[in-house]
């Protein structure tokens, strides 16, 4: 449909009225009620808020592996509402980058393919494949251990391989759900520099979940999620 | 294709699980592959049986002679047109191991009886003139490298000592299911070197008759001629003859399909169950595929395939197995199966079998990854 880089949103994030709950046998756990949001391109978000308060419930809902229950939801010039799973499917690996807590890279691939697996989706070549998986990991500061498994990898490396995972195929938004809450004080900090200049030198449009106060300041704004409503 | 990678590591890293899963197909379609073959050679057997032959033997058991007396009895029946007869020999060649079909038969009636037995002029006449001299079938020529002219010495063990048999004719079979693994050499050679008490005795008689329709009445006609003798015969025809022979390994053999149906249905669910079992585990990785933009189909297929190719990898090494052995030590089962051989047909079957414990086993697993739901199975344990 949109291409969603140049038609003309102002913004690369909506939210109207979104609703989120979850239902545990008999009841109905409200989570989300009435999102509203707007988000500009080249923007860095963090999001805090007390444990439980739907954060990271948020953050899929952006990043469009979760539905709402009610309202919609604009990204990247999508109603992410009215696509099917397969081309929802295909706006993902065209537009977010996920980064999680536990970094999440596949234990049986080595740093190369991890990085290389959103490319897989792409019609690239094996040679221009290997081009960019070898920029991203240049990206992060890891030339050289394309070779490595994650369990041969540090904390910290193991994020900084599941970012340029999330940034080799190039896409509008990336969004990180607590990226430094596994990380000690020193690999949190390198973590956060990096995001910084993701979001500096390559324009990357940033949401990121935090607990940590330092972190958020690393941002340009900071919003607190509470009892389902945002505010700033 | 460029999916494969990603299949094949996790293959790779679980070395175990997937050596494992592959043996068990494997077992399974070799097992598959001996029993189905069991059957094709027992019923190659009957197709070359020829209904105008009749088998007359002692009505007690096959390993009571009659005697030669017999013969010209026999032919004044009426429907008979041809007599001959042979006596199951029994030895071996060098060692206990070569065992195959030797029969010391009537040698100027054989050609007649079984037209199935194809030998140029040339060399058959040759043959009916030398005492000594043998025909072998081109498989069992193969197999042990013999030459025309050579002197191949079988050990007897019904009628003991070293018999040398000069080799002066390779016979071909004229259809597919009759075989070409067997020796046969004159009787009278056997006959002449019995003591007193053991000359004269006849294994069994084969009856040519014009029509399939005089079976039945010649049948009974020699039977009833010795039923008050000393020894008394049993006459059926050829098919009905080994259908009763084959009966008796029929009966083990259905046996043993349904233990073999039972082995290879358990080896699929424990397939299954490991498949499950892997992919469950994976639930998070599946989760952070499609995060990534991997679509349902596509996580799908990468599941399923993963199935499959356990299965194919078991499926071609069971098959691949049971053809080669098979054939390489020309099993025989001392004679029961002279023509034990794995057919390319059931190596398909087999194969197809594979294919379909592949599909199977990957199918529950699969559909449960394309339908997993990202969000929640991302979700560290509550
Ligand atoms: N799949 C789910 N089923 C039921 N409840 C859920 C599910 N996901 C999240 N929740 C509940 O929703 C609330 C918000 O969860 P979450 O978004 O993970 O919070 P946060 O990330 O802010 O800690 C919590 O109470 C959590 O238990
Ligand atoms: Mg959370």
């Amino acid at each position: 449909m949109t291409d969603g880089r140049g038609n003309g949103d102002a913004y690369l994030i909506s939210l109207r009225d979104v609703h989120k709950e979850y239902r545990r046998d008999a009841f109905v756990v409200p989570v989300l009620a009435g999102i509203e949001l707007d988000v500009a391109p080249g923007e860095f978000l963090a999001l805090m808020g007390p444990s439980g308060s739907g954060k990271s419930t948020l953050l899929n809902l952006i990043g469009g592996i979760d539905h709402p229950t009610k309202g919609e939801i604009r990204v990247a010039g999508e109603s992410l509402g009215t696509l099917s799973p397969s081309r929802l499917a295909a706006w993902r690996a065209r537009h977010v980058g996920f980064i999680f807590q536990l970094y999440n890279l596949i234990p049986v691939l080595t740093a190369f393919r991890n990085v290389e697996l959103p490319l897989l989706l792409t019609r690239l070549g094996a040679a221009e494949r290997r081009k960019r998986v070898e920029l991203a990991l240049g990206l992060v500061g890891l030339e050289g251990r394309e070779g490595h498994y994650p369990r041969q990898l540090s904390g910290g490396e193991e994020q900084r391989v599941a970012i340029a995972r999330a940034v080799v195929a190039d896409p509008t938004l990336l969004v990180a759900d607590e990226p430094t809450g596994d990380l000690d004080s020193k690999n949190a900090e390198e973590i956060l520099v990096l995001l910084q200049r993701l979001n500096q030198e390559l324009k990357k449009t940033i949401l990121m979940v935090t607990h940590d106060p330092h972190a958020a300041e690393r941002a340009h704004k900071i919003l607190y999620l509470d009892k389902g409503v945002l505010r700033s | 294709m460029k999916h494969l990678g990603y299949v094949l590591s996790h293959l790779w890293h679980s070395k175990r699980r997937t050596f494992l899963t592959v043996s068990s197909i494997a077992v399974a379609l070799f097992l598959f592959c001996t029993l189905r073959t069991v059957m094709t050679s027992l019923d190659a057997g009957l197709r070359a049986s020829d209904d105008t032959r009749l088998v007359v033997r002692h009505a007690a058991s096959l390993v009571f002679p009659l005697p030669l007396a017999y013969r010209d009895r026999l032919a004044q029946v009426p429907g008979v047109v041809q007599v001959g007869y042979g006596n199951w020999f029994g030895g071996y060649y060098q060692e206990k191991k070569n065992q195959f079909t030797q029969f010391a038969v009537d040698a100027p009636t054989l050609f007649d009886l079984y037209p199935e037995i194809v030998l140029g002029p040339a060399e058959r006449e040759v043959f009916l003139r030398e005492r000594t001299a043998c025909i072998a079938g081109q498989a069992l020529v193969d197999k042990y490298g013999w030459r025309m002219g050579d002197v191949i010495p079988i050990t007897g063990t019904i009628y003991p000592g070293e018999w040398p048999l000069t080799l002066r004719g390779i016979y071909r079979a004229s259809t597919p299911d009759a075989n070409e693994d067997a020796i046969f050499f004159h009787w009278e050679l056997v006959n002449e070197a019995m003591p007193e008490g053991r000359k004269n005795l006849v294994g069994i008689y084969w009856l040519k008759v014009s029509s399939p329709s005089d079976a039945p009445r010649v049948s009974a006609a020699v039977d009833a001629i010795y039923e008050n003798s000393p020894q008394p015969t049993k006459t059926e025809t050829e098919k009905a003859f080994q259908a009763g022979f084959i009966q008796m390994i029929g009966n083990v053999s259905f046996l043993l399909s349904i233990l073999g149906s039972a082995i290879i249905f358990a080896i699929l669910l424990v397939t299954v169950n490991t498949m499950m079992m892997a992919a469950r585990e994976r639930t998070t990785e599946i989760a952070v595929l499609k995060t990534l933009g991997f679509s349902d189909g596509l996580v799908l297929r990468l599941v399923a395939t993963e199935a499959m190719l356990l299965s194919i990898a078991g499926g071609v090494i069971g098959c691949g197995l049971a053809f080669g052995i098979f054939r390489k030590v020309n099993f025989t089962a001392g004679g029961m199966f002279p023509n034990f051989r794995v057919l390319p047909e059931t190596v398909g079957l087999g194969l197809l079998l594979a294919l379909m414990m592949g599909l199977l086993s990957g199918l529950a697993p699969a559909i449960g990854a394309a339908r997993l739901p990202i969000a929640s199975s991302l979700r560290k344990v509550a």
